[in-house]
């Protein structure tokens, strides 16, 4: 079957509309049906019943903005494996060499951040490393 | 043309109206499984065997109290469980649920579209999902939603690297981007599923595993851990927007579900051809577990069994008699089996979160970066060489 773009695309232009709609409609829906009773304890964040000490935008460990960083890395990687995995069987082992030569500097590099500590996140072998 | 707009609409609503029953039903079963996992009858208050629970429980979060706190981040904060539902219900319209089939002589597949790079579509939409989480966790502004939602935002992230090269692997045996196609090459018996390709099962339990950390479900489901951080991303949440993060969780189980199935597991594909028998499967299992039903409900071992057990029982024969039909087998037994391998997996979800305790937050990072990558990794390339070499 032969599909313009158009035809293609326009089950999925009208199912994110209907998903669209539908999320929409949940949240006015509940809006509008819940009765609201605001008080001074309800309009403080919830923190087990503690009373709350500043804001929550405190600075968070560097580890997660490391990780972010190594997720670009890898994942483009990952991302151009995949056209060379639908065309492969035209390649065969000329792809195979093509993709080591590709792949063999990256993970010598994912090796170097592993041995570097970039990927461990307990404080102790971080310690233990140092020493 | 305009037949082709007609026939997508109706299919685009055929399709959500059982995703959205299939979503309810979900947490109904999950919680049902979990309860006789412990050892307890789960819901059962609500209609028979608790059946209409997920109803009561739509009414009931719907007229709770809508809370937007003052102190957060109004646009952000409920852009949050918007977006989530929406990149969550999205990629259902690139899943194939069974070949072309003829209705009142039209011909369509069962199928909203087939977009050519149908993989990475599923990908890149479920990407999207985490902006809902990682946005919530932020606008909350709340410690322990801001601590939810960065485990869960590195959490996914560093999953999806396995993830992305456990699905590449099939794509090297099956040479397509689009779902339909890939079904396509599993066609056959048993061993053409790319699951029992060489040593494709390796890529399949990589599959899961990053699955299963990227819908946020145990043992992996770090950013709920309440415990330690009451409810991670959504602790300032309420009513329907609470109730939304639910509804992509399970939206997303679903659509891993699918890609599971279709990627290593043959798709609508029976696991042997239809000459040797297998389009009698369901009529004998919907037709056994009926007459169980039946007997059961005639020598009840509780006394509202004796009401509840034999419409059911009915239900069962009637759905094996509709399966002997030959008009609708054509349409009705690819559709069988996908939902039940699909069924399978997301039973596995379930069974999984009844058995296993949570890990440990730099346990689950150290397990995606130093055991799973390096092994996607090395199972991609050992895939290649092997593909090379024997074919």
């Amino acid at each position: 079957m032969p599909e313009s773009y158009a035809e293609q695309y326009f089950p999925v232009l009208v199912q994110a509309l209907l998903a669209m709609a539908l999320a929409a409609g949940l949240l006015t829906v509940s809006y509008l049906l819940g009765k609201r009773v605001r008080n001074r304890v309800k309009d403080m964040p919830y923190e087990s019943g503690m009373v709350p000490t500043g804001d929550a935008r405190h600075r968070f460990s560097v580890k997660f903005y490391l990780v972010a960083m190594l997720f670009i890395l890898f994942d483009i990687e990952a991302i151009f494996l995949y056209p060379w995995a639908v065309v492969y069987r035209e390649l065969k082992m000329f792809g195979f060499i093509e993709m080591l030569v590709f792949v063999v500097p990256i993970l010598a590099g994912f090796f170097y951040i592993w041995k570097k500590g970039a990927l461990d996140w307990s404080p102790d072998s971080t310690l233990n490393r140092k020493r | 043309m305009d037949s082709f707009i007609v026939i997508s609409l109706i299919k685009i609503f055929v399709v959500f109206g059982a995703l959205m029953t299939i979503l309810a039903y979900l947490q109904w079963v999950e919680r049902k499984v979990i309860a006789h996992i412990q050892v307890r009858p789960g819901p059962y208050r609500v209609g028979p065997h608790g059946l209409l629970q997920p109803l009561a429980d739509v009414i009931k979060l719907i007229t709770k109290e809508d809370l937007v706190p003052p102190y957060v981040n109004k646009v952000l904060y409920l852009a949050a469980p918007f977006l989530a539902i929406t990149m969550a219900l999205l990629s259902i319209s690139v899943i194939p649920f069974g070949p072309k089939i003829q209705v009142a002589g039209y011909q369509t597949w069962m199928q909203l579209t087939d977009l050519n790079f149908g993989v990475l579509f599923i990908l890149g939409i479920s990407s999207m999902g985490v902006y809902g989480i990682a946005l919530a966790g932020w606008s909350s502004n709340n410690k322990y939603a801001l601590l939810g939602g960065l485990r869960s935002s590195a959490q996914m992230i560093s999953y999806e690297l396995p993830l992305s090269l456990a699905i590449a692997a099939p794509l090297l045996i099956s040479n397509t981007l689009s779902l339909r196609k890939l079904v396509e090459t599993q066609d056959g018996w048993l061993w053409n599923w790319n699951l029992f390709h060489g040593f494709q099962y390796v890529s399949f339990v990589i599959f899961i595993i990053a699955a299963f950390a990227e819908t946020n479900r145990v043992p992996f489901d770090l950013p709920e851990a309440e415990n330690e951080l009451v409810a991670g991303f959504h602790t300032e949440y309420s009513s329907m927007k609470f109730a939304s993060f639910f509804m992509a969780e399970y939206a997303n189980m679903i659509t891993v579900s699918c890609m599971a199935v279709l990627l290593f597991l043959g798709g609508w594909v029976a696991p042997w051809p239809a000459a040797y028998g297998s389009g009698y499967v369901p009529v004998v299992i919907f037709a056994v577990a009926g007459v169980i039903t039946i007997w059961r409900g005639l020598n009840p071992r509780r006394k509202r069994d004796r009401y509840t057990f034999p419409p059911f029982g009915v239900v069962f024969l009637i759905v094996a008699a509709v399966f002997l039909v030959p008009l609708l087998q054509s349409a009705l037994l690819p559709l069988f089996w996908f939902c039940a391998k699909t069924g399978a997996i997301l039973f596995l979800f379930i069974w999984i979160r009844g058995t296993l305790p949570r890990f440990r937050y730099d346990q689950l990072m150290g397990f995606a970066w130093k055991v799973l990558f390096p092994v996607a990794m090395l199972n991609l390339l050992a895939t290649g060489l092997a593909i090379a070499v024997f074919s």
